[in-house]
C-alpha cells in the first residue's frame, strides 16, 4: 500500500485582467489580427488627417478680426466670426435694436428650455406661453413703449430659425392630433380627406410647399388682403410639419390596445371623453420621442426659408460674407460657425429625446 | 312578471343615432373643404384677372429662352418649356437614382460598423451619425459647393490622380470608346446574368438537396464577368480609351461630371447615409440576440453570423423606415435650387420669374414628386412583400 500523500494541482493563472485602459484596448482594439490591422488602418488614416485639420484649425488660425492678417495666414480665419457674428446671429435685424431680438430669444428660449421639464408640466403652461408669446412679439416689433417699428421682413438670423422653429411645432401638434384622429375615425369620409392631406404633403418637398406660401398664397386671398410673409410661411411650415407629425401620433394611436376603447365605452364615455382621458393621454405618452424628432428635422428645414428671402440663420449668413468682399473667402469658416450652432442645438434635442424615452418607459421597465 | 320589451327601434332620423351623427359631421365637413376650395379658387381667378396673369399650360409649348447648365440631350435656349422640364425631371433622377444606390451602400456599412468588435470602428461610426445627421442638409450642400468652388484648383491647374482630374471644373475622368468589343461585351454580360441567374438556381437546389455549401455570390458574379470579358475579347479587345487631357483653358475629351452635381451627389449621399445608418442599426438590434448566440453555437463566423442569419431577419424590420429615407433622398433633392443644379424644381423656379404662373409650375413640381413617390413606394412594397416572412 503506498502512501498517500497530499499532492497540491498546480495554481491557476489569474483571471485576465477586464480592467483599467490597458485591458480595455486589449480588448477592443488589439483583440485578434483582424481588429488589430483595423486598428492600424483607421489610426494610419486619422494620423494622416487630423494633424493637419488642427494645425489648419488652431495652431495656423487667425483669431483677430483683420481681413489682411487672414488673407496671409496658411490656417482658418476665426477672425471672420469675431467681426461679423452679430450680422450671422442677428442678420437684417437693426444694429441698435439687437438687444431686443437677444432678450426676447433668450426668453422663448427659456421657456421652451421649461416646457422640457417635468416639473412644468402643469395647468399654467399654457397662460406662461401666451404671455412669453405677447412680449416676445411686442419686443421684436416693437412700435409701442417708445421701440422702434422692426418690420418683420428685417427679422432675420439665429431668432427667426427659433421663431420659426418653435410656433410652428406649437401650431402644428393641435392640427396633427385632429389629423391623426381623422385618420383612425369610423367615418369614411374624414378618414379620407385627413388620408389624402397626410399623403399629399408627405410626397412632396417642403420647398414646393414654402414657394406655394410665398408665390400662391397672395393669389388665394381675396383681393386687397395683404399676409406677411413672415405669417405665409410660418403657415406653410407649418401645414407641412403638421402631416409628419400626424404620422407619428398615429403610431402611438395604433398602439392603444382596442380593448382600452372598449372598456371605456362600458363605462358609457363618449368618443371625445375616450380620446382625452383614456386614449390620448397613453398614446401621447408613446410618442413625446417621435415628437421630438419632428422638432429637430423642423429645426434644421427652416434653413430652407433662405430659398423663399426669409434670411433666418444660413440665409444670415450668406448675406453677411457676400455683402463684404474683404470676407468673402472665409465663408467657408463662417459655415462651420453656424454648423456648429445647428449642432448644439439639434444635439441638444436629441439626447432630450433619449432621457424623455427613458422616463416615458419607466412605467414599462419597473 | 312583465315580458321583455325588446328594445325600441332605432330611429334613423335622430340625433341620437350615432350613423346619423356620423353623416351630418361627414357631410358638413366635406362641404366646408369643397366651399374653401371653391372660395380660394374664386380669389385666384379674381386676383390673376386683376393682376393679367395669364393662366393654362400653353406656356410649356413656348420657347423657355434660357440655358440648362448640364443636360443628358442636347438643350438651346429656343427649345420649348416642356423639353426644359423633361431636362430637370431627368436630372432629378439622376441625382436621386446614383444618390439612392450610394446612401445605403455607405450607410449600411456604418450602421453595421456600429457592431464592430473594434472600439475605433464604433467611434467613428458614432461620430459619423452624430454629426451629418444634426447639421441641416442644406448647410451641408453649401458646404460641399463651396469645397468645390473654392477649395479646389482652377481648371487650368487640376488634381490629376492618374486620368482622372478634379478641379473647379468638376471631375474628368476617362471613358472607354464605344467599339464592337464594348457592343459584344454588353451582350456578353447579358447573357452571363442569365447564365449566372440559371446556377445560382441550381445551387440553391443542390445546396438544399445534398447540404453542400456552393458558393452562391462569387461563381455567379465570375460567370457574369467571364462571359462579358469573352464578349469583349470575341469583339476584338478593344481597349481605346477616351481619356480626359489638359487643354489650354479647360481640360478636354473624357467624361465629366460638374460640381454642382457631384457637391449634391455627395451632399444628400453622406446627409441621408447618417439616417439609413440608423436605421439599419435599428434593424439589427431587433433581431433577437438568441439568434446570433444560435448562430454562433452552429459554428457559423461572425461575418456569416451577419450576412446568412441576422441581415436577412433585419431586412424584414428595415425596409418600410428604408423606404422613408429614399424618399427623403429624393425630396431633398430639390434643394439642388440653392447650388444651381438644373433639376425640376431649379427649372419650375426660372419658369416661375419668367412667365409668372405660379400655380402651374407648382402644380409640376408637386406632380413629378408625387408620381415619384408614389413609384418609389410601389417598388419598395413589392419588393418588402418578397422580403415579407411567408407565412401561410
Amino acid at each position: 500500500m503506498s502512501a498517500q500523500t497530499f499532492q497540491p494541482i498546480a495554481a491557476r493563472s489569474a483571471p485576465i485582467n477586464t480592467d483599467g485602459f490597458v485591458a480595455w484596448c486589449k480588448f477592443n482594439l488589439f483583440r485578434d489580427w483582424k481588429t488589430t490591422l483595423g486598428t492600424a488602418v483607421i489610426g494610419a488614416v486619422l494620423l494622416a488627417i487630423l494633424p493637419p485639420l488642427f494645425r489648419w484649425a488652431v495652431l495656423d488660425a487667425v483669431w483677430v478680426a483683420d481681413y489682411e492678417v487672414c488673407h496671409n495666414a496658411a490656417g482658418a480665419c476665426w477672425g471672420v466670426v469675431r467681426e461679423k457674428f452679430r450680422f450671422i446671429l442677428f442678420g437684417r435685424y437693426p444694429f441698435e435694436e439687437h438687444w431686443r431680438a437677444l432678450i426676447a430669444t433668450t426668453m422663448l428660449l427659456g421657456l421652451i428650455f421649461a416646457s422640457c421639464m417635468r416639473v412644468c408640466w402643469k395647468a399654467w403652461l399654457p397662460l406662461l406661453w401666451a404671455a412669453v408669446l405677447a412680449i416676445y412679439f411686442t419686443l421684436m416689433y416693437g412700435g409701442v413703449l417708445g421701440l422702434a417699428k422692426v418690420e418683420t421682413d428685417m427679422w432675420s438670423g439665429l431668432p427667426l430659425t427659433i421663431l420659426l422653429a418653435s410656433l410652428s411645432m406649437t401650431m402644428a401638434f393641435p392640427i396633427a392630433l385632429l389629423i391623426a384622429l381623422g385618420r383612425r375615425s369610423g367615418m369614411p369620409a374624414i378618414r379620407s380627406l385627413c388620408t389624402v392631406y397626410v399623403e399629399l404633403i408627405r410626397g412632396v418637398p417642403l420647398i414646393s410647399v414654402l414657394f406655394m406660401a410665398s408665390f400662391m398664397f397672395p393669389l388665394l386671398m381675396p383681393q386687397g388682403f395683404n399676409i406677411d410673409v413672415l405669417i405665409r410661411v410660418l403657415a406653410g411650415i407649418t401645414l407641412f410639419a403638421a402631416a409628419y407629425m400626424a404620422e407619428v401620433i398615429r403610431g402611438g394611436l395604433q398602439a392603444i390596445p382596442k380593448g382600452q376603447v372598449e372598456a371605456a365605452a362600458t363605462l358609457g364615455l363618449s368618443y371625445w371623453q375616450t380620446q382625452r382621458k383614456i386614449v390620448l393621454p397613453q398614446a401621447l405618452a408613446m410618442v413625446v420621442p417621435g415628437i421630438m424628432n419632428n422638432f429637430i428635422s423642423t429645426f434644421k428645414d427652416t434653413s430652407l426659408v433662405a430659398i423663399v428671402s426669409l434670411y433666418e440663420l444660413t440665409g444670415a449668413m450668406g448675406m453677411a460674407m457676400n455683402s463684404d468682399a474683404n470676407w468673402r473667402p472665409f465663408r467657408i469658416e463662417g459655415y462651420l460657425f453656424i454648423a456648429l450652432i445647428y449642432f448644439v442645438f439639434c444635439f441638444s434635442m436629441s439626447r432630450y429625446s433619449k432621457w424623455i424615452e427613458k422616463q416615458v418607459n419607466r412605467s414599462k421597465l419597473r | 312578471m312583465t315580458p321583455t320589451s325588446s328594445p325600441p327601434p332605432k330611429k334613423t332620423w335622430s340625433w341620437r343615432s350615432q350613423a346619423f351623427r356620423a353623416l351630418v359631421y361627414q357631410v358638413v365637413a366635406v362641404a366646408v373643404i369643397v366651399l374653401t376650395v371653391l372660395y380660394l379658387a374664386n380669389n385666384t381667378a379674381t386676383n390673376m384677372r386683376a393682376r393679367g396673369i395669364q393662366s393654362g399650360f400653353d406656356f410649356l409649348s413656348s420657347a423657355a429662352g434660357f440655358d440648362i447648365g448640364e443636360s443628358i440631350f442636347p438643350f438651346d435656349s429656343g427649345e420649348p418649356y416642356w423639353r426644359a422640364y423633361l431636362i430637370g425631371l431627368t436630372n432629378t433622377l439622376r441625382v436621386a437614382v446614383l444618390g439612392i444606390v450610394l446612401t445605403t451602400l455607405l450607410g449600411t456599412l456604418i450602421g453595421v460598423g456600429r457592431f464592430s468588435r473594434n472600439a475605433l470602428v464604433r467611434g467613428l461610426c458614432v461620430t459619423y451619425v452624430e454629426f451629418f445627421r444634426n447639421i441641416p442638409v442644406l448647410l451641408q450642400l453649401l458646404m460641399w459647393y463651396l469645397m468645390f468652388t473654392e477649395v479646389l484648383p482652377a481648371a487650368t491647374e487640376p488634381w490629376v490622380l492618374g486620368p482622372f482630374f478634379l478641379s473647379k471644373g468638376g471631375l474628368n475622368f476617362p471613358i472607354p470608346v464605344w467599339a464592337t468589343g464594348q457592343l459584344v461585351a454588353s451582350w456578353g454580360l447579358l447573357v452571363g446574368l442569365v447564365v449566372a441567374w440559371w446556377y445560382r438556381r441550381l445551387a440553391i437546389r443542390s445546396f438544399e438537396l445534398t447540404g453542400k455549401v456552393k458558393s452562391l455570390f462569387w461563381a455567379p458574379a465570375a460567370i457574369a464577368l467571364g462571359c462579358s470579358l469573352l464578349g469583349w475579347i470575341l469583339g476584338g479587345a478593344n481597349s481605346e480609351w477616351n481619356a480626359p487631357k489638359q487643354g489650354e483653358f479647360a481640360i478636354e475629351n473624357g467624361g465629366s461630371l460638374t460640381p454642382e452635381f457631384l457637391s449634391l451627389l455627395i451632399g444628400l449621399t453622406i446627409y441621408t447615409a447618417a439616417f439609413v445608418a440608423e436605421v439599419v442599426r435599428g434593424g439589427i438590434q431587433a433581431v433577437s440576440l438568441g439568434q446570433s448566440e444560435a448562430a454562433s453555437a452552429l459554428g457559423l463566423s461572425r461575418g456569416q453570423t451577419m450576412r446568412l442569419v441576422i441581415l436577412p431577419q433585419a431586412l424584414r424590420v428595415i425596409i418600410p423606415p428604408m423606404t422613408n429615407q429614399f424618399l427623403n433622398l429624393t425630396k431633398n433633392s430639390s434643394l439642388a435650387v440653392a447650388i444651381g443644379y438644373p433639376d425640376v424644381v431649379s427649372i419650375a423656379n426660372t419658369a416661375i420669374n419668367q412667365t409668372g404662373r405660379a400655380v402651374e409650375c407648382i402644380a409640376i413640381i408637386m406632380l413629378v414628386y408625387l408620381s415619384t413617390s408614389l413609384f418609389t413606394s410601389v417598388l419598395m412594397n413589392w419588393y418588402n412583400a418578397r422580403a415579407a416572412i411567408q407565412e401561410r
